[in-house]
């Protein structure tokens, strides 16, 4: 079972101190390989310290102020196979990813979506209704035209078999009917 | 008990049973239709069944003693709904007419019943209309991935997250932030949200373009919105049964405290529920069953609504505790991680060294050898038995609670798609019964033109509506929805709920009532319906009501406030209303209370001032005048 490994780390300074312990410009990192990787963690041995080494040297030859671990993180962490999570410069917290922000937020979409399905039956309802009405109103008038007519014909038939046409009992017929 | 109050001139206003027959053999009158019984009965759940099912009850249920809240629930939905329900259902189906109609036969007194309804359903329907604006807000939301309220935005140096969200969470932050925008105080306004504003939109135009043409257009829509939910909760309780910790949610719902029965507060509570879970005294459910043939079997119809509703409430409370279980056990985990990451790193420990099992023990060892070091770590409290019992109801049940035991799940965006799309059946179908009681007590009134037809009413109804509810959306909005909630959809349908059982019973005559059943449905009520008509439901009534109006007047009136600068972060802060919304609480409360004296005083006057016309109108009793030229002018 590996351990968390500590490592310290120094940066360069003027006077070239040896790495200690309580050495004033120490960082200290934390690797969780096991976290990381579990089953495929590798072991941490002077192979992969060789490599810590060297990818700071690398990481200090790009960058030579404090900045140079906000940078060089992604390099560092994919030289391990580990991540933000699981290797930690402490004191140093890493800068975070910035969430993918689309040009139209999504919820626009949807929403327009939506309201164009909505819009499209409101028109068609209205629509039917409006023609619905037009059609009822057709059948209607049709119809009082043909009372008229077969009304008004019955009445000139009776008279007309009486032998006297008699206008004002015509004109009443009719002016019963406009009234209804 | 043969106490009947005078009531002249009933028969004059009311269509005999003989003409009831013949309407119904002829199908004459121009009154709206169910296409068939499962119509009928589809629109009936779909009003009752609503977001109060599934934020409401669960709540109640587990703080009023799990398993134990059953009793007094079934008692009260045995004893004062179903007979509610009954009487709602028979009275509309016997005089066939809308709210405002249907009482004014009953006695023109009485006619303030129906306009106190009318004026309920629609402070109620405008921020119950919000709600669905917020669910559609969401829902439109939920069509990405990441979820937007998984994580927290970044603040400006994007070395940590935002510091309001930091400190409460990222769904908090999303709902109080994101989507409300929310101030600190009801008196500051704020300011219209423009994203809200477009939500409101979509919410009343959907709901337009659902009742358009009344229960023509409604009556297709409720094959969907009533049944998508109970399709979606059982989706979620067989996922919810997979997940980790579900059961323990369950079991912490279901685990009954017998001692509870003995609290008061319990069995109040559970005829509150009872009584605004089924929807009544608003009027819509009087609307829908004037639509029926006059045969139909409204007792069998109140029965078995009652059932339904009973049981979905139970249905959803499990799913709904499934979840929060999950959610429960996620964040103790997590916490405990945290805990052991803290402990990890202090003290140099290996990986995995510390585990859940032996978490207390080493903690123990760590506090007797170096208690400081431990001090100064500050580990967090990680109790299941709290995270179980957080904010889980109402709106914080919806958008915090459940939103975030979602993201916790795979394939997130399904679930919260399917989530809000239940909701948002839930709660439309509630609204079409809500429009009903709103619509056609205005088209009764005759206030408009009566040629205009029932989509330009509707329309009206809609417009001026989301014109009224734009209050919501600005940035004390919810402050004012939770004044609403409060206020105008409790005391007032308790009054009204009461007088009309006084109406029916008393002013109407139980005698008439039951024979009127007894033409519709072939038998007479039994003595079940007698006692509970006559005594049991207006006492139980009239208990609640006392306590409810006690409680409002005794409590100092306050309200929750989010506000950063308190000391109690991320909780909500009670803050006291300022005194002009005293105001606001009487036109919410008091007005639709008052309608019905105020009613009934105004026509007191009107048939004293013009005595003359009342001569006039009561005149020639001959057999020409009795003669009918056309159906639809006598009713």
């Amino acid at each position: 079972m590996l351990e968390k490994i500590l490592v310290l780390l120094c940066l360069p300074s003027a006077l070239a101190q040896l790495c200690t312990p309580d050495a004033s410009d120490g960082y200290k990192v934390r690797l969780s390989i096991n976290t990381a990787l579990g089953n495929e963690a590798y072991v941490w041995n002077e192979n992969e310290m060789f490599l810590f080494r060297a990818t700071l040297a690398f990481a200090m030859r790009n960058h030579f102020n404090g900045q140079l671990f906000k940078k060089s993180r992604n390099r560092i962490n994919s030289a391990f196979l580990l991540t933000d999570k699981t290797l930690e410069f402490i004191g140093i917290p890493p800068t975070l990813a910035a969430p993918v922000i689309p040009d139209t937020p999504p919820w626009l979409i949807v929403f327009g979506v939506i309201m164009g399905v909505v819009g499209a039956g409101i028109i068609v309802l209205l629509g039917t209704s409006v023609l619905q009405k037009k059609r009822k109103k057709n059948e209607k008038s049709e119809e009082e035209d043909d009372e008229e007519d077969t009304r008004v014909k019955t009445v000139e038939n009776g008279t007309v078999s009486d032998g006297v046409y008699n206008t004002s009992f015509s004109d009443d017929e009719r002016t019963q009917n406009t009234s209804m | 008990m043969k106490l009947k109050l005078p009531n002249p001139g009933l028969d004059n206003r009311i269509p005999s049973h003989e003409d009831l027959e013949r309407m119904e053999k002829e199908e004459a009158g121009d009154r709206p239709k169910w296409d068939n019984k499962a119509q009928y009965l589809l629109t009936c759940v779909g009003f009752c069944v609503g977001l109060g099912n599934v934020w409401r009850f669960p709540y109640l249920c587990q703080s009023h003693g799990g398993g134990a809240f059953m009793i007094p629930f079934l008692i009260l939905v045995v004893l004062e709904g179903i007979p509610l329900l009954h009487l709602e259902f028979a009275i509309g189906q016997r005089l066939r007419k809308g709210n405002v109609g249907v009482w004014r036969s009953i006695n023109p007194y009485m006619g303030g019943v129906g306009i106190a309804s009318l004026l309920v359903s629609c402070f109620v329907g405008l921020y119950y209309n919000t709600i669905m604006a917020w669910i559609m807000w969401y829902l439109y939301n939920s069509f990405q991935d990441p979820l937007p309220w998984s994580q927290c935005p970044l603040n400006a140096n994007r070395t940590g997250v935002v510091e309001e969200c930091a400190r409460s969470s990222s769904v908090d932050y999303f709902w109080y932030r994101e989507t409300l925008n929310t101030s600190t105080a009801i008196d500051e306004s704020g300011g219209l949200q423009w994203w809200m504003v477009l939500a409101l939109l979509s919410a009343w135009t959907v709901l337009y373009v659902c009742c358009i043409r009344g229960i023509e257009t409604t009556g297709k829509a409720v094959y969907i919105t009533s049944t998508l939910p109970y399709v979606v909760l059982t989706i979620f309780l067989i996922r919810g049964l997979t997940l980790k910790g579900s059961v323990d949610g369950i079991k912490f719902l279901f685990t009954p405290d017998v001692k509870e029965l003995m609290n008061p507060a319990t069995w109040l509570d559970a005829g509150a529920q009872v009584f605004y879970s089924f929807s009544l005294a608003f009027g819509g459910l009087i609307s829908f069953s004037s639509y029926n043939s006059v045969h139909n079997n409204c007792e069998q119809d109140a029965v078995l609504i009652a059932i339904i509703n009973g049981c979905t409430s139970v249905y959803s409370a499990t799913v709904i505790y499934s979840i929060i279980g999950f959610r429960a056990t996620q964040k103790y985990d997590d916490c405990i991680g945290d805990n052991i990451l803290k402990l990890i790193n202090a003290y140099n420990y290996p990986e995995n060294s510390i585990t859940e099992s032996n978490y207390n023990e080493v903690l123990i060892y760590l506090n007797q050898t170096t208690p400081d070091i431990l001090q100064g770590l500050q580990l967090q409290i990680c109790d299941i038995q709290t995270f179980l019992s957080q904010g889980v109801e109402g709106t914080g049940l919806a958008f915090i609670v459940f939103t975030e035991a979602i993201i916790k799940m795979p394939v997130s965006p399904l679930w919260a798609v399917l989530f809000f799309v239940m909701l948002f059946c839930l709660g439309l179908s509630t609204m079409f019964g809500n429009m009903e009681g709103v619509v056609v007590p205005l088209q009764d009134l005759k206030l408009l033109p009566q040629t205009w037809p029932k989509e330009v009413f509707c329309g009206l109804t809609c417009l001026i509506s989301f014109t009224l509810g734009l209050i919501f959306t600005m940035r004390s909005g919810n402050y004012w929805l939770a004044l609403f909630d409060n206020f105008a959809g409790s005391i007032p349908l308790l009054v009204i709920g009461l007088s009309e059982m006084i109406a029916v019973i008393y002013v109407y005559g139980v005698d008439r009532f039951n024979k009127d059943i007894e033409f519709m449905i072939g038998h007479k009520p039994n003595i079940f319906w007698q006692v509970t008509w006559r005594f049991v439901s207006p006492v139980i009534m009239v208990i609640i009501l006392v306590f409810y109006f006690v409680t409002q007047i005794t409590n100092n009136l306050t309200y929750l406030v989010w506000d950063e600068e308190s000391a109690s972060f991320p909780i909500l802060e009670p803050r006291s209303f300022p005194p002009w919304i005293n105001v606001i609480i009487f036109i919410l409360a008091g007005f639709p209370s008052l309608a019905i004296p105020l009613v009934a005083l105004f026509k007191f006057i009107q048939k004293k001032c013009c005595k003359q016309k009342d001569n006039s109108y009561d005149t020639v009793d001959t057999i020409s005048a009795k003669i009918q030229m056309n159906d639809k002018m006598k009713f």
